[in-house]
């Protein structure tokens, strides 16, 4: 009995103020040390996930002895800003055209999925045609088969094209991913009807009301999915690595890839190389993180 | 009266079908217009090559494209036996047992600490996260020859030079088999923000009604609150991370690729019909290989829609 009783106020506490109960738990002692391990344990992680961003700055800007000399440092002895110089003007890399390419393939690519992919989800999910059941179904079963997986088949389709070593067989292939076009069709699918059939009324055609009504009011999901987009096929490798063989139509990825596995080039250069192309997505993460979040966590899902 | 009262129906009724039959017309046209370019790449860039592949991989297909040197099921009897291929798929498997688990567990713990925590949240969320922007080919180059680089001014063996550890050669030997250490970090850095994102967004969905409910019904520390109530919650979120994680492992390439190139101990199944196809331009095999992968990630997508009943709810 007498063990019961505390528990029964407790529970009486409970019931009338969770609230109040949790604030003041936090102000224990008990809740203090937690609260300190918890930030202990966040700080940790930080300079975890952060020390390889780290180790790439400090190689960048070193000289390979110091990279290479026995004890390990955490700061460069000097920090050596000829190194973007010599980057830049060493035959050998020609890391600026590499950099053009992922930039033509990556905003191309973009482009074209959410066009591509916009347009198809929106007719699925709005244009009452007969035959759209059974149309997206037949996008539906691509979902199950990874595009990876089918790298060698869809090389043998460009091969056949004569599309190998240019722009159009790395991108264009890529475009037609029946994940995005899914994920379109669900967004449109939820989208006020109310604000389309004011367009109709207003005499519309089913482009007018897309492009002058559905398209202005989707921002935040356009941008979500595009960021997701740039992001993955600025990073991509198997794919550009198959078709782009010639040295001109390497992107920045096969090019790093190929310095690394050939090792002929200097260590900081490399790693200076490294540095300017994660640049750009950097930048692109800082500045559109609130669509990047939103995107994972609305997309992510539904894989 | 009566002869107006008689046209006007006719008048009037006219006009309605030749719209309606318009419109249909409209309609398809319309639904033509804004699918139609997907579906005819989908039918060139997706089914054309698979149907290609399917019948190429009867056939011995050496440096060519071209069926027509029918085998029957050899490409697949070669892949089948004891040899590369089924060691890819064993590489797969010793891979996915430790990067999936791993992954779970360290993104669903960083989601659960942050989740905890108000100041500076969106500052660590946004750190953790920040890999997502990395590639596989830049983080492998930090990792081979920066991190696990295997002589004296590597990060990895400075670090254990401290606590006595001799070298280790992570990358250069498969006995012991030091490389898992390398390509499994690698790929944990690189993915468990994405996946804690995905663990925080199911997190925030957790009515906070639940919590005041069990704080009532006697559930006093925070293990049993995870166990009865946030876990539970999180069981759609989970078996997608599990899903999505899987898949992801299976198409590995990006870091093998980078740290171990052609190695013959850990070669994925990606890896290996890299080099088959591309490599030894040996398309026959290569396309059964793509066939064998695509049934199995199908069987394994189907199999999981029925046993976790997933997608359903959409």
């Amino acid at each position: 009995m007498s063990a019961a009783t505390p528990e029964v106020t407790e529970r009486e506490r409970a019931v009338r103020q969770p609230a109040d109960v949790r604030r003041r738990r936090r102000t224990t002692p008990g809740g203090v040390v937690a609260s300190v391990l918890r930030y202990l344990a966040l700080v940790i992680s930080a300079v975890l996930f952060l020390l390889p961003f780290y180790l790439i700055v400090r190689n960048a800007l070193s000289l390979d002895t110091d990279i290479t000399a026995p004890g390990w440092t955490l700061f460069p002895k000097k920090i050596h800003w000829e190194n973007f110089s010599e980057l830049f003007t060493d035959p050998s890399v020609n890391i600026l055209q590499a950099l053009g390419n992922s930039a033509i393939v990556a905003v191309l690519q973009t482009a074209g999925m959410l066009l591509l992919c916009s347009m198809a989800g929106y007719g699925l999910a709005r244009i009452p045609f007969r035959w759209a059941t059974p149309i997206f179904y037949s996008i539906l079963v691509t979902l199950m088969i990874p595009p990876a997986v089918t790298f060698v088949p869809s090389f043998i389709i460009v091969s056949q094209l004569r599309w190998v070593d240019t722009y159009q067989g790395i991108i264009v292939p890529v475009l037609f991913s029946g994940f995005t076009t899914f994920l379109f069709r669900q967004y449109f699918l939820n989208f006020p009807r109310s604000l389309e059939e004011a367009a109709r009324v207003d005499g519309l055609g089913y482009l007018g009301a897309y492009w002058r009504v559905v398209v202005p009011n989707s921002g935040a999901f356009f941008a979500a999915i595009a960021v997701i987009t740039f992001i993955a096929n600025w990073n991509a490798f198997l794919w550009p690595l198959v078709i782009g063989q010639d040295a001109s139509k390497w992107t920045v990825q096969v090019a790093l890839s190929t310095f690394l596995t050939a090792q002929t080039i200097n260590l900081h250069e490399l790693f200076l190389a490294a540095a300017v192309s994660i640049a750009p997505l950097v930048l692109v993460f800082v500045l559109l993180q609130r669509y990047l979040v939103q995107g994972v966590a609305e997309t992510g899902i539904k894989g | 009266m009566s002869a107006p009262t008689l046209m006007a129906p006719a008048a009037s009724t006219t006009p309605p079908a030749r719209w309606a039959r318009g419109r249909i017309a409209g309609v398809n046209t319309a639904f033509w217009l804004f699918v139609g370019p997907f579906i005819v790449g989908l039918l060139i860039f997706v089914y054309l090559p698979i149907v290609w592949s399917v019948v190429l991989s009867f056939s011995r297909a050496q440096n060519t494209v071209t069926p027509g040197d029918w085998v029957g099921l050899q490409n697949y009897v070669d892949l089948l036996r004891p040899g590369p291929f089924l060691d890819s798929l064993i590489t797969f498997t010793i891979f996915a047992a430790f990067i999936v688990p791993l992954t779970f567990a360290l993104s669903l713990g960083l989601a659960l600490l942050l989740n905890q925590v108000t100041f500076l949240r969106a500052f660590f969320r946004s750190v953790y996260f920040l890999p997502t922007a990395c590639s596989y080919v830049v983080a492998s180059l930090v990792w081979k020859l920066s991190i696990f680089n295997g002589v004296r001014f590597g990060l990895a063996n400075t670090v254990l030079s401290w606590f006595g550890v001799d070298n280790i050669p992570w990358l250069a030997t498969s006995d012991p088999p030091w490389y898992w250490m390398v390509i499994v970090t690698v790929r944990l850095w690189l993915q468990i923000g994405f996946y804690m994102i995905l663990f925080l967004a199911g997190l925030q969905r957790i009515s906070p009604e639940l919590y005041e409910a069990a704080a009532v019904d006697g559930a006093r520390n925070s293990w049993q609150t995870f166990r009865y109530i946030t876990f539970p919650q999180l069981r759609a979120t989970s078996v997608a991370v599990l899903l999505l994680l899987f898949i992801n492992a299976y198409q590995a390439f990006d870091e093998f690729f980078n740290l171990l190139g052609n190695s013959s101990f850990a070669r994925p199944p990606l890896v290996y019909l890299y080099y088959t196809a591309q490599g030894n331009q040996d398309y026959g095999h290569g396309t059964a290989g793509a066939v064998i992968l695509a049934l199995l990630i199908m069987i394994v997508t189907l199999a999981q829609g029925r046993i976790f009943g997933f997608g359903r709810a959409e």
